[in-house]
């Protein structure tokens, strides 16, 4: 490998999706300029983590959610350090410390460190039989406790939630679904739509109680129940606490690097730490902490080509959700619940689960889509997507614009798209 | 009793029969076309044109056309009503004819004979005709016989009559086709009269016949014309008495002709003079460039072989029998008339108006062209063996109408007819309709706007198809309606209901008649009693068929004097007038000018007509969708430069109000149309339009010889309306009229189409579709600031049971591309989003499935792709179509569509 040793040597800490894309976007801009060393603690390749709610359904095996085998990574001469932490980071020597004792030292350095679950404080939460659902450990535990008959309780309906129910109804567990707001997903969903893909969920036998306060894990020994606020006490064999994640900035913070929620970065994607970078879940870009896939990527792609020696910057992404959750395809994005001074089109047709609701802002001559949200037939959301991102006038198209892209005159319909990944 | 012995049959066996087809005649315009109807035996039928018909072989219009369309029992009235303690209840036929029977009686018995009265159709068959007219005149005691004829060509018939001394039509459909020269004056024959349009346009493309086409209005007529002279409304006269001075001075004349048949030319000329002294004259009073008159002139003068066909445009006027009479002199004194090729024609508009002046079913004729000479009147009532014979001229339509206001009629009997909605201050004849002691209703419909004046009785008729008998065409020529239907319901002949009346009033004998055949023996050889030739109506040579040859009675024109009387049957070549000295009479038309003035008030003129697709009030074209499809909503035609000064666009609601009446119309912007006139078709009304009876605002002023009103000429204001939002409801079934300040009904495939406009948007229309249809499984689009609302409703079989589409008025909903979903069955996903999105996607839509969320990428390019290149990996799609490019889930999916594919088949 004596090639690589004239190399910069650059080092990626975490191996989830962003530095998977990290490594693929730079490695195809500037293949022979760097030494790429991801540090994962997971012991897997890289996988992809939205398909994990398919893999304890059974839609999928493990081995499909492989982002690339090992043969990609060894071709592209990146070296994997898997199932490996690491300990510390030590900016002014540009060294980092992993938990085997070992020290690499970087030129570079780029942290992908993702997220982590929440859990609750709240008595019981240690109990036996109180898991998360985030990474293939977690898979693998609940796949290793799901069995027909099982009672499972899921704290929070947002999308991790609702998908871990998912795949626990799918693996024949009785479950049920804790969640403290009026609605499922009420961060990407309007009521109404939160309404259908209610009734979709309970299509598949998952109960929804709303409005529902968890006051504590109960149990003696294991977990036996949950209790709620309103004194009402569930029995479940299992709980699964999806209430959020947190961006994993830990490792950053004792370094010294500038951190807020997330690992501070402006829009170079550059901490305050030289030639420390940030990306993915655990990265605060201008106040924001993304928890989706897409923003992840776009950052990954401006970081890559940063390096590569493009002129490149991040400006944020517009907040779009996209994903297929209990069966139904769900979009949403931007001000997609409106207010004072928007306007809203609202198509929808229950009797085929079709709801859309787009949010338009009309100030002067012009009239732009400033929000989205797509129940049932999402086809549209990424179109709907890039009209937010480039402000087009959009007042010529609205009678047609809820109806998607196949009914608009071809100016609109053929704008561009994002570009591809 | 008068019914004559049946003879032998006579032309039984010259009859083919084609199929299992029924023979008949078309219910419309007045040409009279044969049709071939074959039932098919679930209530509709088959309809082609009767090749062996003359007046048509075998040629139909799209009204004709379309007569299967209309034959469903959907509107049909069925049985028999009467109103008991306010409200109509259904009745038996004897309870309702005995209700006639008794107010007639009692009203007769108490105010005298001319206190009830018989209003009748030309929609009616001869025998209808026949039964009526004798029950009035000869037995009730009174000639308050009047017809909607009156409205369509009694300025035809007072013109003959004043100028034959008989109502007769001269010539022949024929010399249409051996004319050198055909003057279309007030007639838009290319809609109204197709058929006989298409025989001219043939005979000008075999033999280059001219055709000039006189007509306020640049009609579909006039744009095939050789020649167009837009005369200004009710200035024909001063056209035709300039001619006559032209032909006077261009030694056009026929000396002879003029010598040995006629009487008054000296005067005639003199008159016209006076009206037309020189071209100068005539272009200013007509408002047509003096070089397209002296064109005219000329032709007119060189062309020996030339036909004049008038029609309502002629008709139509306060001064209409001059019209005629004007048109008639030229004929007259170049002696072109009764010769093959010439000759003045009346175009006549019903299908048996013809008919209907035969039996003299109107207030100013006895009966069979005979008048109220007492010489007639006895003949008449020797003939009827009739205790009551009315002995003077009864009240024609207008007046009658007017006695019905002031209370001095007060029975009346409607038969076939919509007077609401026809007669001129349609307004004031339905709130004097609704105030009668009595009303009778005969129809076939069971809602109308006369139909809604509160009528005592309603009577359930035959409609076309079921009726039996015989009609009447412009050219005399007498044609089967054969029955090809059975009667629905209990409906019944107007000619029998008539007899049963007259039976109850004690009649028995004289309305005994047990078949139709009967009625027409006995019309036929009344029309032979004692003529010897003094009368130009005569089929005694038909009273002798018995019922197989009445059965099976071919197409014949009148006269037929004696059995199987042949040859030809154009009148007055030689001469030969009906007058007391057998001369015909020239006339001096009076000066002419409209009977009411435009003022401030009220500056633009108002013609009304017709258009092609739709007949009189629409109660049968109306049912037809293909009809429906050339101009659904009642419309008002304006010159460019008028509508810009009112502000109104094409598109744009417009209030035409005259001081008896107003109506909401769409704009219809044209340079056809006469500036500071508007045109208005008559079809609508309150049974189909919010604001649209047209004949609300008509005047109405009566021609002085045939008391025809004018409903040309109308003085009115024109303005715009403002509504925000137009929009259309297609619903499966009929419904009553939305919640809308505008709207329009209109027969769609599958069900009712619904034109409306409103100034309530989209939330108020959102609560009205819930209301509607809160039953069903239902889709919307709602854009409150864009002023959208778009609602679907679906059956349980997932069929599109309603569509509401509402928007601003400057971006209103099209139905062209959704109306066909009303019948296309369980509708798909894509097909419900395209009925609110009010089309269907472009290209782009069903492509499958979709399986890449993200680019929305469905089945179908994925796998078009895979086919077109056998190794193509995940990679190579997420290349060429970006799916699974972005969040990859559908990766999965993609590897096992590879993997699927590649498996040979």
């Amino acid at each position: 490998m004596s090639a690589t040793s004239l190399r910069e040597p650059v080092v990626i800490i975490g191996n989830g999706m962003a530095a998977a894309k990290f490594c693929e976007e730079l490695t195809a801009l500037a293949p022979e300029r760097f030494a790429l060393t991801v540090v994962g603690a997971e012991p897997h390749l890289a996988y992809n983590r939205v398909l994990l709610s398919s893999l304890l359904a059974g839609e999928v095996v493990a081995d499909d959610l492989v982002l690339k085998d090992a043969g990609w990574w060894a071709a592209r001469g990146i070296e994997l350090k898997l199932g490996t932490a690491v300990t510390a980071v030590d900016t002014a020597a540009r060294e980092v410390r992993l938990a085997d004792g070992s020290v690499l030292g970087y030129g570079r350095l780029v942290l992908a460190t993702g997220s982590s679950a929440i859990r609750l404080p709240l008595p019981g939460m240690e109990l036996p039989g109180v898991m998360t659902f985030r990474d293939m450990a977690d898979v693998g535990a609940l796949l290793a406790a799901a069995r027909p008959g099982l009672r499972a309780i899921v704290i929070g309906g947002g999308l991790l939630g609702l998908e871990a129910a998912t795949g626990l109804a799918g693996a024949g567990a009785d479950t049920a679904i804790i969640h403290l707001a009026d609605r499922l997903m009420e961060r990407q969903l309007d009521a109404r739509a939160a309404g259908l893909l209610r009734q979709a969920v309970e299509a598949r036998g998952i109960a929804v109680h709303l409005d529902a306060a968890t006051q504590a894990i109960e149990g003696t020994g294991r977990v036996e129940g949950l209790r709620l606020a309103d004194g009402r006490v569930l029995p479940a064999d299992l709980v699964v606490v999806a209430c959020g994640v947190k961006p994993n900035a830990d490792l950053a913070r004792a370094a010294g690097i500038g951190c807020g929620r997330g690992v501070r970065v402006d829009d170079h994607l550059a901490t305050d730490a030289p030639g420390v970078f940030a990306i993915g879940e655990c990265a605060e870009h201008r106040g924001q902490v993304y928890g989706l896939v897409e923003p992840a990527y776009e950052q990954a792609r401006v970081l890559a080509r940063r390096l590569a020696g493009t002129l490149s910057a991040y400006a944020g992404s517009v907040l779009a959700t996209n994903l297929k959750v209990s069966g139904v395809h769900v979009f949403s994005a931007g001000d997609f619940l409106g207010g004072a001074g928007t306007q809203e089109l609202v198509l929808a047709d229950p009797g085929l689960g079709l709801y859309r609701r787009l949010v338009l802002r009309a100030d002067g001559s012009a009239t732009r889509l400033v929000g989205a949200v797509l129940f049932g037939d999402t086809a549209d959301g990424l179109f709907y997507l890039d009209l937010m991102r480039s402000g087009r006038d959009i007042g010529a198209a609205r009678a047609a614009l809820a109806f998607g892209r196949a009914y608009l005159a071809p100016d609109l319909s053929t704008q561009s798209l994002p570009e591809a990944a | 009793m008068n019914a004559p012995v049946p003879l032998p049959r006579a032309e039984a066996a010259s009859i083919a029969v084609v199929d299992t087809a029924v023979r008949t005649t078309c219910p419309y315009c007045g040409v009279g076309c044969g049709v071939l109807a074959s039932p098919d035996g679930a209530g509709g039928a088959g309809i082609a044109g009767d090749p062996e018909h003359p007046a048509n072989r075998g040629r139909l219009c799209s009204k004709g056309s379309a007569l299967g369309e209309t034959v469903g029992l959907s509107t049909r009235l069925l049985a028999p009503m009467m109103r008991i303690d306010g409200a109509l209840t259904r009745a038996s036929w004897d309870a309702a004819l005995g209700a006639i029977a008794d107010a007639f009686r009692a009203t007769v018995a108490a105010h005298g004979p001319d206190s009830v009265a018989l209003y009748l159709s030309g929609q009616l068959l001869t025998e209808d005709y026949y039964a009526a007219n004798k029950l009035a005149k000869g037995f009730l005691g009174t000639a308050n016989v009047d017809t909607n004829s009156r409205l369509c060509m009694a300025s035809s018939v007072a013109g003959h009559k004043r100028a034959f001394g008989s109502d007769t039509v001269p010539g022949v459909y024929a010399d249409l086709d051996e004319a050198d020269l055909v003057v279309l004056v007030g007639s838009n024959a290319a809609w109204c009269h197709p058929v006989l349009f298409r025989r001219l346009e043939a005979a000008r493309a075999r033999r280059g016949t001219k055709l000039v086409v006189i007509d306020p209005r640049r009609t579909a007529t006039a744009e095939e014309a050789e020649l167009f002279l837009p005369v200004a409304p009710g200035m024909d006269s001063v056209l035709f008495a300039g001619l006559l001075v032209h032909l006077a001075e261009a030694d056009g004349l026929a000396p002879d002709y003029i010598r040995a048949h006629t009487s008054g030319f000296d005067a005639a000329l003199a008159g016209a003079r006076a009206l037309a002294p020189d071209l100068a004259t005539v272009a200013l009073r007509t408002g047509v460039p003096a070089a397209d008159i002296a064109r005219f002139y000329a032709l007119f003068a060189a062309s020996e072989r030339v036909v004049t066909c008038y029609s309502q445009g002629v008709n139509q006027s306060a001064q209409g029998t001059d019209k005629v009479g004007a048109i008639i002199n030229c004929h007259l004194a170049t002696g072109r008339i009764g010769r093959p090729g010439m000759g003045p024609f009346s175009l006549t508009g019903q299908p048996n108006a013809m008919g209907g002046r035969e039996v003299g079913g109107l207030a100013n004729q006895l009966a069979a062209h005979m008048g109220f000479s007492a010489a007639e009147v006895d003949r008449v009532r020797r003939f009827w063996g009739a205790p009551n014979m009315a002995t003077r001229e009864g009240l024609k339509a207008v007046d009658m109408m007017r006695a019905v206001a002031e209370g001095r009629i007060k029975a009346l009997w409607v038969l076939g007819t919509n007077p609401a909605v026809s007669l001129p201050r349609a307004d004031a004849v339905r709130e004097a309709l609704s105030r009668l002691d009595f009303l009778a209703i005969s129809d076939n419909v069971r809602a109308s706007d006369t139909l809604a004046c509160r009528p005592h009785v309603l009577l359930p008729a035959l409609a076309w198809g079921e009726k039996d008998g015989t009609v009447t065409n412009s050219e005399r020529r007498i044609s089967r309606q054969r029955a090809f239907l059975d009667p629905p319901g209990e409906a019944q002949p107007d000619w029998w209901a008539m007899a049963q009346v007259g039976r109850r009033l004690g009649y028995g004998a004289a309305f005994g008649w047990r078949s139709v055949a009967e009625v027409f023996r006995e019309h036929a050889a009344l029309s032979g009693f004692e003529n010897e030739g003094s009368r130009d109506f005569d089929i005694g040579g038909l009273a002798g068929l018995d019922d197989d040859a009445f059965d099976v009675m071919t197409p014949q024109q009148w006269p037929v004097r004696e059995p199987g009387e042949a040859g030809d049957k154009r009148f007055f070549a030689e001469g030969g007038f009906f007058t007391p000295d057998r001369r015909a009479r020239f006339i001096v038309p009076a000066p002419p000018a409209p009977a009411a003035r435009t003022d401030a008030a009220f500056p633009l003129r108002l013609n009304t007509g017709r258009i092609r697709d739709q007949w009189h009030t629409m109660t049968r074209t109306g049912l037809s969708p293909r009809l429906a499809g050339h101009l659904p909503a009642p419309f008002a035609e304006m010159h460019p430069a008028d509508a810009q000064a009112l502000g109104i666009a094409s598109g744009d609601l417009v209030r035409l109000a005259s001081s008896h009446g107003a109506v909401v119309l769409e704009a219809r912007i044209t340079d056809g149309q006469r500036r500071g006139e508007v045109f208005a078709p008559i079809h609508w009304s309150g049974a189909n339009a919010a604001e649209a009876r047209v004949n609300a605002l008509v005047e109405g002023a009566t021609d002085p010889f045939s008391g025809q009103p004018e409903s040309k000429a109308t003085p009115v204001r024109a303005e715009r309306v403002t509504m925000r939002f137009r929009g259309f409801l297609l619903a499966r079934t009929s419904l009553a009229p939305p919640v809308a300040a505008w709207w329009t009904r209109v027969a769609v495939e599958g069900g009712e189409g619904w034109l409306i406009a409103d100034d309530d948007g989209p939330l108020a229309w959102r609560e009205r579709m819930a209301a509607l249809f809160g039953g069903c499984e239902r889709s919307e689009f709602l854009d409150v600031d864009g002023g959208i609302y778009r609602g679907a409703a679906y059956d349980t079989e997932g069929r599109l049971e309603a569509l509401l589409s509402v928007g601003p008025v400057e971006d209103a909903p099209d139905w062209t591309a959704v109306k066909g979903l009303l019948t296309a069955g369980g509708l798909g996903a894509a097909e419900r989003r395209a009925a609110l999105a009010g089309r269907m996607a472009g290209a782009a839509a069903a492509c499958g499935p979709l399986v890449c969320s993200c680019f929305g990428v469905p089945l179908d390019p994925i796998r078009a792709l895979v086919e077109a290149e056998p190794g193509a990996d995940v990679a190579r799609i997420g290349a060429v179509l970006k799916a699974g490019t972005n969040c990859g889930s559908c990766v999965p999916e993609l590897k096992r569509l590879i993997a699927g594919m590649a498996v040979p088949a």
